[in-house]
């Protein structure tokens, strides 16, 4: 099949951004450049006034099946991914059964094969349950097809288990993905520990819970030469330790997710438990350092955490409710609001989007040079929208940001030159 | 006269003008309280259901005796262990109250913020009895209350609030009710009871009582919780009790007509002393019997708003 993209703005960051036509054939990127003739036969969609761009690629999402289909499965996950223009998800281990072997990552792979939506990268776990003793069997998993290892939403406490987690995985360059809490300085706490917390009379976990984390994990960086990658980063301390780390010669990457960028702890008045997640929302001074740490690359990746619950599980007392929110369907229009406000640059958006995450876990995604898949995703700039969870494609509804307009919207997405949305 | 609110939730989103209308509102059944016959037939053939997630015996009797001086039908729901074990979820639990055609739903529960969801999914007035660390208004109202009848001005009036502030109610609906009336409000306790930024909220924050005490017109002292101590907030309630104790000797570095408060139960000889407790100065029994006509005034307020 051959399908052909015309008249549009193509951005492949680093490569190309500028009008230009691109040429899929065989589910690859055949060519890219202007004035492109339609071979016969050929699908032609007209990109007028469109920016044409890789597919965005997600390094951090629960697709919460196997075991929590009623949360969501792999086939609405991806379904909601590629509505919100992702073609790759990397999904974390914590589903029941814990993503801990060969046989879940294969059922996860046929259930994303059955789909046929969004590409599937699973992320195994760091050991074995997920329960911070032994270490998983990171060769057996990286065979099955785990893209990394991670045993996100609970971190690693043991420092010699991570330790023993950095030393291993250089021997299959799989990385490491560790979500930075220290749950001793954590324990009870659901929001950001600060002046909104003390009025609510909730529970806080503070900076200091993530930044000490982030601190061990980069120090067993350096010791190990394993190569870290830190899960949503939400603090001014963790953009500072990465950047001076980075500067060190330290393999380490980072992701922020939009509700880090966009949202403080204010959020959480009247209880919002659609504001409440893990890492929570924090200061102000902490949503300036993320975007700083975005617009120097100090962070390397845009991600979503895409948690998706069920409406009771969230209807309830906040100290009672479930961490996390979904993302797919709002990342993009979220992530342009940062080049409104002057942040960053269209180029450096989509690349934070794309490439930069494709480069992280070693996927040969996130571009349209010639010969790559051909995961394209065709995004409208100046579509003005507003967030209506009912709308969604996700079971989860779970979003503070229902209600907001959003400018940005994705109209095509293309994953293997198939047109899988709409 | 009547709150223009469906709900009693907090202090903090109260004016001072109602919380003056609640004042002067319980003035006048506090007068009925001391009648022969101490009832009157304002809330007849209205429904209350006191729906207590968490022990309590003076918050919810004086709730009940509150509502039947009303003429109030009075139902205590047992929330404890059962339905809740069986996973019925608060909303559930309060959903079936409302289906049995209650007016109000008096709600005390561990987790903060419990009473703001039921209030916006309930047609039900709802009233909060106290939730988690977060509020409880009526106590902060009928402590409002006893200082007025005792010292009458708020503007000027000079209080220390001590003991554990970061997980007490009782001390955030207080400074929010003082601060909000003029007064002047201090805090006092050692810094592992303090939250983050407490000094925004309008009080001024000591670590050393003696300091915090000197020249103050009212002391309101917080119980301890006995049961929190597996989190360490200090090192032994000895330690405590030696640093913190409101004993006599720190009494006379107050005002010589000074008030002692406290929202009780107390532990006496721990957060108090017991010649304290028991001293001119304590209006702690004043408290409890103010409590019933404030609570009066609530329940006779927010019934005209619907």
């Amino acid at each position: 099949m051959t399908v052909v993209i015309h008249k549009g703005r193509v951005i492949d960051p680093g490569r190309i951004n500028g009008p230009a036509d691109v040429l899929i054939q065989d589910g690859k990127i055949a060519q890219v450049g202007k004035g492109l003739a339609v071979p016969p036969g050929a699908t032609a969609l007209d990109a007028t006034g469109k920016w044409v761009l890789p597919g965005f690629v997600d390094l951090h999402v629960h697709l919460r099946e196997p075991g929590f289909e009623y949360k969501e499965t792999i086939q609405t996950g991806t379904a909601a991914a590629v509505a919100g223009g992702f073609t790759s998800v990397c999904c974390m281990p914590n589903t029941s059964p814990v993503n801990d072997n060969q046989s879940v990552t294969e059922f996860i792979l046929d259930k994303a094969r059955a789909a046929g939506l969004a590409h599937v990268f699973p992320i195994g776990a760091i050991t074995k349950g997920s329960e911070g003793k032994e270490l998983a069997e990171f060769g057996e998993l990286k065979d099955a097809g785990c893209v990394a290892v991670s045993d996100d939403g609970k971190p690693v406490m043991n420092g010699m288990v991570m330790r023993r987690a950095l030393e291993y995985a250089r021997a299959f360059n799989l990385t490491v993905v560790d979500h930075c809490e220290c749950l001793h300085l954590s324990e009870g706490g659901g929001m950001h520990e600060g002046l909104v917390a003390t009025e609510l009379g909730l529970s806080g976990v503070p900076a200091a819970a993530e930044d000490v984390m982030v601190a061990r994990n980069l120090a067993l960086a350096e010791l190990t030469g394993g190569r870290l990658h830190l899960a949503h980063l939400s603090t001014a301390g963790s953009v500072r330790m990465v950047r001076e780390a980075k500067a060190r010669g330290i393999k380490v990457t980072a992701e922020a997710c939009p509700h880090h960028f966009l949202l403080t702890d204010e959020a959480v008045r009247e209880f919002n438990t659609n504001a409440k997640m893990n890492p929570p929302l924090r200061s102000r001074k902490d949503v300036d350092a993320i975007k700083a740490g975005l617009k120097d690359g100090t962070i390397d990746a845009i991600a979503t955490d895409h948690a998706p619950h069920a409406d009771f599980e969230k209807l309830r007392e906040f100290d009672y409710a479930p961490f996390g929110i979904v993302g797919l369907e709002t990342a993009w229009g979220l992530a342009l609001t940062l080049v409104d406000d002057g942040v960053l640059s269209v180029e450096q958006v989509v690349a934070l989007l794309t490439v930069q995450p494709a480069r992280t876990f070693g996927l040969a995604k996130g571009t349209l040079a010639v010969g790559a898949d051909a995961d394209v995703t065709i995004v409208d700039p100046d579509a003005q929208w507003v967030v209506e969870p009912e709308q969604f494609r996700s079971k989860g509804r779970n979003t503070p940001f229902a209600g907001w307009k959003l400018k940005g919207r994705v109209t095509t997405t293309i994953v293997g030159g198939r047109v899988v949305y709409p | 006269m009547s709150l223009k609110r469906k709900d009693l939730l907090g202090i903090q989103d109260l004016t001072v003008e109602e919380i003056q209308l609640v004042l002067e509102t319980a003035e006048s059944f506090k007068e009925v309280t001391g009648r022969e016959i101490k009832k009157v037939p304002t809330l007849r053939g209205k429904t209350v259901v006191n729906l207590f997630f968490e022990p309590s015996t003076r918050t919810r009797t004086s709730f009940e005796l509150a509502a039947k001086r009303l003429s109030a039908d009075v139902i205590n729901f047992a929330a404890s262990a059962s339905s809740v074990v069986k996973g019925e979820t608060l909303l559930d639990t309060a959903r079936n109250i409302e289906a049995m055609q209650a007016d109000f739903i008096i709600l005390r529960h561990p987790a903060a913020g419990a009473p703001n969801i039921l209030a916006r999914l309930l047609r039900a007035s709802v009233i909060n009895a106290g939730d988690g660390g977060h509020e409880h208004p009526t106590q902060a109202l009928l402590d409002l209350y006893t200082l007025q009848e005792k010292k009458r001005a708020f503007k000027g009036l000079r209080l220390a609030i001590v003991g554990d502030i970061a997980h007490s109610r009782v001390a955030r609906s207080n400074i929010y009710a003082l601060v909000k009336m003029g007064a002047e409000v201090r805090v006092a306790g050692p810094p592992t009871m303090m939250p983050q930024e407490i000094e925004r909220l309008g009080v001024t924050l000591f670590h050393n009582l003696d300091e915090a005490l000197r020249g103050v017109d009212v002391i309101m002292m917080l119980r301890l919780q006995l049961e929190r101590q597996g989190i360490a907030l200090f090192p032994s309630i000895r330690e405590y009790s030696r640093l913190y104790c409101l004993t006599p000797e720190r009494m006379k570095l107050a005002t010589p007509d000074v008030l002692v408060m406290h929202p009780g139960p107390i532990n006496r000889g721990v957060e108090i002393a017991p010649e304290v407790a028991d001293s001119v100065s304590s209006v702690i029994l004043d408290q409890v019997t103010n409590g019933v006509a404030v609570r009066m005034a609530v329940l006779y307020l927010l019934s005209g708003a619907k």
